[in-house]
């Protein structure tokens, strides 16, 4: 059975970068902010490849909804493998999960699809609740920080870590599953598919947005921990070490 | 009267203590909003999980028992939670953020329609209106939000709230699991028993560094763990120890790894950088074990030891061991 998949990216500020709060107190300053994309998405295109290859059908369409700047993040999919791009142009920060997986979900019913990957959580609203709020309201099955992933006639084998153990799921098809990192190893672009990329279609389109389901009413710094102590230097210092976690912390 | 509800997670007959957690939480807007607690439960054999929930402070316990439910399925469970939310007018609907939190929320919420906030650390229900706080960008930021739509659904952040006791008996009910189709459906559990305290419910964390340089390093820490007793200490390790497969990355502490808030948290051999921070700067409290004075984890310990871990960590896991009694 050939899969239609669709991959859902996001476009996210640099794990590294250093995060300011503008001037409105409700939004990021990007001003010096590198965005990216999404590092677990990389996992979830990565293994709509494999899938595709593997059965040697199917097709990969990749899908954001974001600002026009997400092109960049676009075409480099299409340059890793990916069939066709699709842009819902908004200027709006996608934070609101629900509102989110429900516009994607509207969109997704337009398309052939039988299986959905995304990265287990964007690293700017950290919410890890696509997979499911999206499965959900497309009737599809899911499972969620997926780290291996195989399938077997229209059937997949998923594992995904618990605390302190690991479950293995038996997932049928049509599904949305999202990726952990360990699934696999995200290839990159090469001067080929750059160039095989611009010939791709690429579809831009004002995202079709309902009501929200959650107002940000704040962004703010969490406040800076107290400066700490240096106890000493080396196993010397290991007496004041628990002296203090035992009658000041309270920790021992 | 409208109903908070929370969802327990029982695993293996076993209520989780984040569930308890969760049901501290779900107290807090049942008290802003007028309402009552009530918990739902999945699986098959619940009975004394059930009576543990009973005495959680809970107004009434539902326990969907049966054997279509033995294994955690996604869709299945969902549904059946769902349809519970919808009969006790649930105007909010919270569980623990974890691996099954995680999965299963999220789906309840699509079928209820409502608005979902992740990961929270904090909660309320003010006018009728549902706030909670989560970190956002790492745990760069903290982001404030209201929900604009009903029911407010919530997974709560684990090691935040203190777990819920000690309250008069609930009633309890029983439901008879739905038979049906399990589109997605756990076929086998791998490597639990294994003694391994889970990294995100440990009351210590010992995490490692590329101070710590290769096994031999981790060994060490895997001592110090063990010193604080059974089940209360768990190894982590940063990112590019992880990144070098030295340690799984189920142990990644950090950004792209698992967020934790023990109680007290070891960083031995850890620079501090952003990402790392980033999981663990909510611990209550923090050691740094570091060579470098001038290591950026320093700023946000409350304790350091400026020394080579391969010297400092025999003397502090005797020292640990004979301060908790485990010698």
């Amino acid at each position: 059975m050939p899969m239609d998949i669709v991959v859902c990216i996001k476009r996210v500020p640099a794990t590294d970068a250093t995060i300011k709060i503008a001037a409105d107190g409700k939004s990021i300053d990007p001003a010096g902010v590198t965005f990216e994309l999404n590092a677990y998405d990389e996992f979830a295109l990565e293994q709509a490849l494999r899938i595709k290859e593997q059965l040697g059908a199917g097709s990969v369409t990749v899908v954001t909804i974001g600002p026009k700047e997400a092109q960049k993040e676009l075409r480099d999919t299409l340059a890793r493998g990916a069939d066709k791009a699709v842009l819902l142009v908004t200027d709006k920060w996608m934070f609101d999960g629900a509102s989110t997986a429900a516009a994607l979900a509207a969109w997704i019913k337009t398309q052939p699809c039988n299986l959905v990957l995304c990265g287990r959580q964007a690293v700017d609203s950290d919410n890890n609740q696509m997979a499911g709020n999206l499965a959900a309201r497309l009737g599809f099955a899911s499972v969620t920080e997926v780290v291996k992933l195989t399938l077997d006639n229209g059937v997949f084998t998923a594992e995904r870590d618990i605390e302190g153990a690991r479950e293995v799921v038996s997932c049928k098809t049509p599904a949305v599953i999202s990726c952990q990192k360990g699934l696999n190893e995200p290839r990159y672009a090469n001067l080929k598919g750059i160039m095989a990329a611009k010939k791709k279609p690429f579809e831009e389109t004002p995202a079709q947005l309902g009501a929200a389901a959650l107002e940000v009413v704040s962004l703010t710094l969490p406040a800076a921990r107290a400066a700490g102590k240096i106890l000493g230097n080396g196993a010397d210092a290991v007496p004041a070490l628990i002296q203090a976690l035992r009658n000041e912390a309270k920790a021992i | 009267m409208s109903n908070i509800v929370v969802i327990a997670e029982v695993r293996g007959g076993t209520l989780k203590r984040p569930s308890l957690e969760a049901v501290t939480a779900a107290k807090q807007l049942a008290a802003g909003a007028g309402a009552e607690v009530a918990v739902v439960a999945c699986g098959a054999g619940l009975d004394s999980a059930t009576a543990e929930l009973q005495q959680s402070g809970a107004k009434q316990v539902i326990a969907i028992d049966g054997p279509n439910f033995a294994n955690y399925s996604g869709d299945a469970w969902a549904k059946a939670i769902a349809d519970q939310a919808r009969s006790l007018g649930a105007s909010a609907v919270l569980m623990a953020h974890t691996a099954m939190g995680k999965d299963l929320l999220p789906r309840v919420a699509a079928l209820l329609d409502g608005a979902i906030v992740t990961d929270v650390i904090e909660v309320a229900c003010t006018g009728g209106t549902f706030t909670a706080k989560k970190p956002v960008y790492g745990g760069k930021v903290t982001m404030a939000v209201k929900a604009t739509k009903a029911p407010f659904c919530a997974t709560v952040r684990p090691n935040n709230f203190a777990p819920a006791g000690s309250g008069s008996g609930a009633s309890v009910s029983k439901v008879a699991a739905p038979a049906g189709e399990l589109m997605a459906v756990v076929k086998e559990i791998i490597g639990s028993g294994g003694g391994r305290t889970p990294l995100q419910e440990a009351k210590v964390v010992v995490a490692g560094g590329r101070g710590l340089k290769d096994a031999e390093g981790f060994k060490l820490l895997e001592e110090l763990a063990a010193a604080f007793g059974p089940g209360v200490a768990a190894v982590g390790a940063s990112r590019a120890v992880v990144d070098s497969g030295l340690r799984p990355h189920r142990e990644q502490v950090g950004q792209t790894g698992k967020v934790v808030s023990p109680p007290l948290y070891f960083a031995v051999g850890i620079s501090g950088a952003i990402q790392h921070l980033a999981g663990m700067r909510t611990a209550r409290t923090i050691v740094a074990i570091n060579k470098d004075a001038d290591a950026p984890i320093f700023k946000v310990a409350d304790y350091g030891i400026v020394g080579d871990a391969f010297e400092v960590l025999p003397a502090l896991t005797k020292a640990i061991a004979a301060a908790v009694g485990h010698k």
